[in-house]
């Protein structure tokens, strides 16, 4: 790795080095759970019906199966929160008398290998007395809707509410008032890799190891423990290299259960890899929320007041560990956006339904209530005959901190200046220029934007304050040097694919003095790294990084304390650079390695003043940041066919300090393509039975390099003092601002056939029915 | 359920004597019979290209091909690009230009790419960016795929 010249500020930090677990990826060495041997193989058979009652479970002669009478010892998912009348409600990790929705795991079949598994269970068949099912969430909570669960009545599983004092008055003294309704259809996040466990016994330990596409490993000991009434201690689980998550493979899965359940039963080796169409129909969907919004402007177009209700399709369960809440909570929380805002109401349901449970995906709610804000801003701007971007200048937040309307404290942010970077970049007069002349000759283009703000980094309160019964937060950092000099990082922080280990080794770098390949960060083992709680919510940068530097600047005080003693100089004249602790001004030095030796071997040298070993753990507790972010796009639509082709995409956004500039791109780039999809193209469909009619990757329509246009990302770096690294999450950001951009700039598109496309994907059928009843309107 | 068949598959020059049933797929004798678990199953129906492997020259989905059809032919890996610990130009582009995440697709790219750059070095960017929509990745949003594919195929032209 190249030395870089030390110089005044960092040295490793700020750096586009390439990533350390790049060689193994690329040369097939990577380690993926699906490539594990295991003596047995593991099919499950699943509900093809959306509710009803099992009557019966045919079992072919010799067949090994497990259904909920083998498991009945084992206790089913109940997640808790506990506010805002969340109702529990129970999910067997095996159906156990009733079907809630179509995929539902009934029955495990064992055999040898995957094959056989899969013909004994085409040879099984499972007798169900058929219910009706509730499919929409707004039929669900209607008079007489059949009940998912009995004790959740209008199938309300949470309802929160809020509205700040002198609300009614600000909304009735405005001067003009935007309603608009807004529909987000069911999403599947689709890593490439879907689910996958092994759970392998150990004779010798009685431990069982679980290795599966989790983003939470030790959370998944924790509750598998639980579940099984095993002790802790006897699970290790290991996250391997896992091949992307956005959020699917945050929640518990109930699947895992039964692999560490027949580990320990068959003391032996098991095995699930999930098929895709496994992982379209019964993984984890999200998104699927219909929201109203009123907005409340003065003759100025500045917004005063904003009501909003948000009903969010959460499925037939609630995930562990967020809960179905997860949606509906943060879209109440976080609906007023990046404007200022002081007067807000909000109802925001979660709706129990026949449907696969809904968990959290990359941006949880904000792709979809940013979509809803950004719309009604575009469609105030129409109706006082201003441009998107102006009415978004004078709504803005501009003094910080801000208290929101919800009590969030947004920190200084840059929320202007990177509206006002994207219009420049996109050249907004010469482009309206270009629109006029295109709609001269039949051809629509449109612009539109989206600015938003992207809550980061938030630590224990954050989720206290949602009443969670699980608060996720903290996370601890373990820094230890051997005796040779190996330098570990140990993190309960768990990437699959933000290349964690490269930004955590520059950050260590920085503080050690060494090059970052000299330290290896080691995550994904709860044998091996401290309790944590994974990589989730654009929080393992700030959080896991901001420990890193806490104990590396311990392990520091530590060498230079060591240094001071070996080579008989004062601890404030001890420099460490370049792998060498070295007396300012001298050249006496000592490598790391010799003190790390003699940390160990050479103990009397200390005379008692320090302690054996190098090894120190920090933990880190953050309050929480806002990263900041304006995504603006140009869009062509063919209004024949009803096509959609994004021309160009710009995104100005500020997330701090950047660690490492080509991750940061990365992050965002995949983050956009995934909020494009979210806009034009993906969407998972359910008919009237509950049945679901896209399982197939030629249904469920991820883009490809075809849809995605030229992306340009300008970055502005606020340094406020918010995260111990100045840096701030922004994993999510791409995929929170992107469908909004794209839904506004469809909208401006066909502003000339006066339509109004207030739903995503907004798929060639959509716009071509828009257009339609736009003509007859005409007629 | 059916006779297993002896067939000798040869996966980046080695010979791999295995017993198959008819309807074992390619994908799934590379990586379980033959043990090179760099080749990766994405949707076992042919859209997402994971699996995309060099059968005799050609990118092919593993998982739409029988083991028992590969018989005879010249397959390549994922396994079979780097020389050693050192990593081939395309590979390098792809680190370079942080073409990859979590790594989940990145074999079956670099396969496809492999095939259409010995058939076509010459190929247009346009053409380019069309059969890189032969495969899904959903990490990267695939602008640094391009980047590092460009960069490679200008690479290899130049020597």
């Amino acid at each position: 790795m190249n030395r870089p010249t030390k110089g005044s500020g960092p040295a490793w930090v700020g750096r586009a080095i390439r990533r350390l677990e790049d060689p193994a990826l690329l040369a097939g060495g990577g380690r993926f759970t699906a490539d594990l041997p295991a003596a047995h193989r593991v099919r499950f058979v699943r509900s093809p019906v959306a509710a009803g009652r099992i009557k019966a479970i045919s079992r072919p002669d010799g067949a090994f199966i497990v259904t909920a009478a083998e498991l009945a010892a084992v206790n089913p998912v109940v997640p808790a929160l506990h506010k805002f009348g969340y109702v529990p409600v129970a999910q067997p990790v095996l159906a156990c008398g009733f079907v809630r929705y179509v995929g539902e795991p009934i029955a495990a079949v064992v055999a040898p290998s995957e094959a056989e598994a899969e013909d004994i269970a085409e040879a099984m068949s499972v007798d169900i007395a058929e219910a009706a099912p509730v499919i929409d969430a707004r039929a669900a909570l209607a008079d007489g809707a059949p009940l998912v669960h009995a004790q959740a009545a209008r199938n309300l599983v949470v309802e929160g509410k809020i509205e700040t004092p002198g609300f009614a008055a600000v909304q009735a003294a405005a001067h003009r008032r935007v309603t608009i309704e807004l529909r987000s259809r069911r999403q599947n996040a689709t890593p490439l890799e879907a689910r996958a466990g092994h759970a392998t016994f150990d004779l010798a330990s009685g431990r069982v190891t679980l290795t599966c596409a989790t983003q939470m490993p030790h959370l998944m000991r924790t509750a598998i423990a639980d579940l099984i009434g095993m002790p802790e201690g006897e699970l290790r689980v290991i996250a391997p290299d896992v091949g992307g998550g956005f959020g699917q493979k945050m929640s518990l899965v109930p699947e895992y259960v039964v692999l560490v359940w027949l580990a320990r039963t068959l003391r032996s080796s098991v095995a699930w890899t999930e098929d895709r169409r496994e992982n379209l129909v019964a993984s984890f969907h999200s998104r699927d929320q219909y929201i109203r919004l009123n907005g409340a402007f003065t003759a100025e177009a500045k917004i005063v007041a904003l009501s909003a209700e948000v009903i969010a399709n959460v499925g037939a369960y609630s995930c562990y560990p967020t809960t179905c809440a997860v949606e509906p909570l943060m879209a109440m929380a976080e609906l007023p956006g990046p404007y200022d805002l002081q007067a807000y109401a909000c109802v925001a349901r979660g709706v129990l339904t026949n449907t696969c449970p809904m968990a959290p995906y990359r941006g949880v709610s904000r792709p979809v209530i940013t979509m809803a804000l950004e719309r009604l801003m575009d469609v105030t701007a129409v109706q006082f005959g201003l441009e998107p971007a102006e009415i978004r200048r004078r709504n803005l937040i501009e003094k910080f901190p801000y208290t929101s309307a919800t009590g969030l404290v947004f920190d200084a942010g840059t929320y202007r200046q990177t509206l006002d970077m994207a219009v420049a970049a996109l050249d907004l007069p010469a482009f309206r220029r270009r629109q006029q002349q295109a709609r001269s000759q039949g051809c629509y283009l449109g612009i539109g934007f989206a600015t938003f703000s992207e809550r980061t980094g938030y630590g224990t309160p954050a989720f206290a304050a949602r009443g969670m019964a699980v608060t996720p937060g903290w996370e601890t950092v373990e820094l230890t040097i051997d005796p040779s000099g190996c330098v570990e990082v140990r993190t309960g922080a768990s990437p699959h694919g933000q290349g964690l280990r490269t930004t955590l080794a520059q950050l260590v770098a920085d503080e050690l003095g060494l090059a970052p390949d000299r330290i290896k960060v080691v995550h994904g083992d709860t044998d091996r790294a401290p309790y944590g709680w994974g990589t989730f919510a654009s929080r393992s940068l700030v959080i896991a990084g901001g420990a890193s530097v806490l104990a590396a600047r311990k392990v520091h005080a530590k060498l230079v304390k060591i240094a001071s003693h070996l080579l008989e100089a004062a601890a404030d004249d001890i420099v460490l650079a370049d792998g060498v602790a070295r007396v300012a001004g001298t050249d006496r030095a000592l490598p790391i390695e010799a003190l790390a030796r003699a940390a160990y071997h050479q103990v009397h040298l200390f005379k008692g003043e320090i302690d054996p070993g190098i090894s120190e753990t920090a933990t880190y507790d953050p309050p929480g940041t806002f990263s900041n972010a304006c995504h603006a796009g140009i869009v062509a639509v063919d209004v024949e066919t009803g096509r959609v082709t994004v021309e160009k995409f710009v995104v100005a956004e500020d997330a701090g300090r950047l660690v490492n500039p080509l991750i940061v791109d990365g992050q965002i780039l995949g983050g956009v393509a995934q909020g494009i999809g979210n806009a034009l193209l993906e969407e998972i469909v359910y008919d009237d039975t509950g049945n679901v009619l896209t399982a197939t990757l030629a249904d469920f329509l991820p883009p490809t390099s075809r849809e995605i246009p030229p992306i340009e990302l300008l970055h502005l770096q606020t340094l406020n003092g918010m995260t111990i690294t100045q840096a701030k999450g922004l994993g999510e950001g791409g995929a929170i601002g992107a469908p909004a951009a794209i839904i506004n700039a469809v909208n401006d598109a066909l502003a000339p056939f006066g339509v109004s496309i207030n739903e995503i994907p907004a798929t060639p059928r959509r716009i071509r029915a828009a257009l339609r009843q736009a003509r007859k309107k005409l007629v | 359920m059916s006779e297993r068949s002896e067939i000798t598959l040869k996966v980046n020059g080695q010979l791999h004597a295995i017993r198959v049933e008819p309807r074992r797929t390619l994908v799934d004798a590379i990586r379980e019979e033959c043990g090179q678990t760099g080749t990766h199953i994405g949707c076992e129906h042919g859209v997402c290209g994971a699996c995309t492997v060099l059968v005799d020259g050609e990118p092919v989905r593993s998982c739409l091909m029988f083991a028992v059809q590969a018989q005879g032919k010249d397959i390549r890996t994922v396994e079979g690009l780097a020389n050693g610990e050192e990593l081939n130009p395309l590979q390098r582009a792809f680190m370079e230009h942080h073409a990859l995440q979590c790594g989940f697709c990145t074999p079956g790219f670099l396969m496809l790419v492999t095939g259409v750059l010995e058939r076509e070095p010459d190929i247009s960017d346009e053409d380019l960016v069309d059969v890189l929509a032969s495969n899904l990745c959903r990490c990267t949003g695939y602008q640094n795929i391009v980047k590092a594919v460009r960069a490679a195929a200008a690479d290899m032209r130049r020597r």
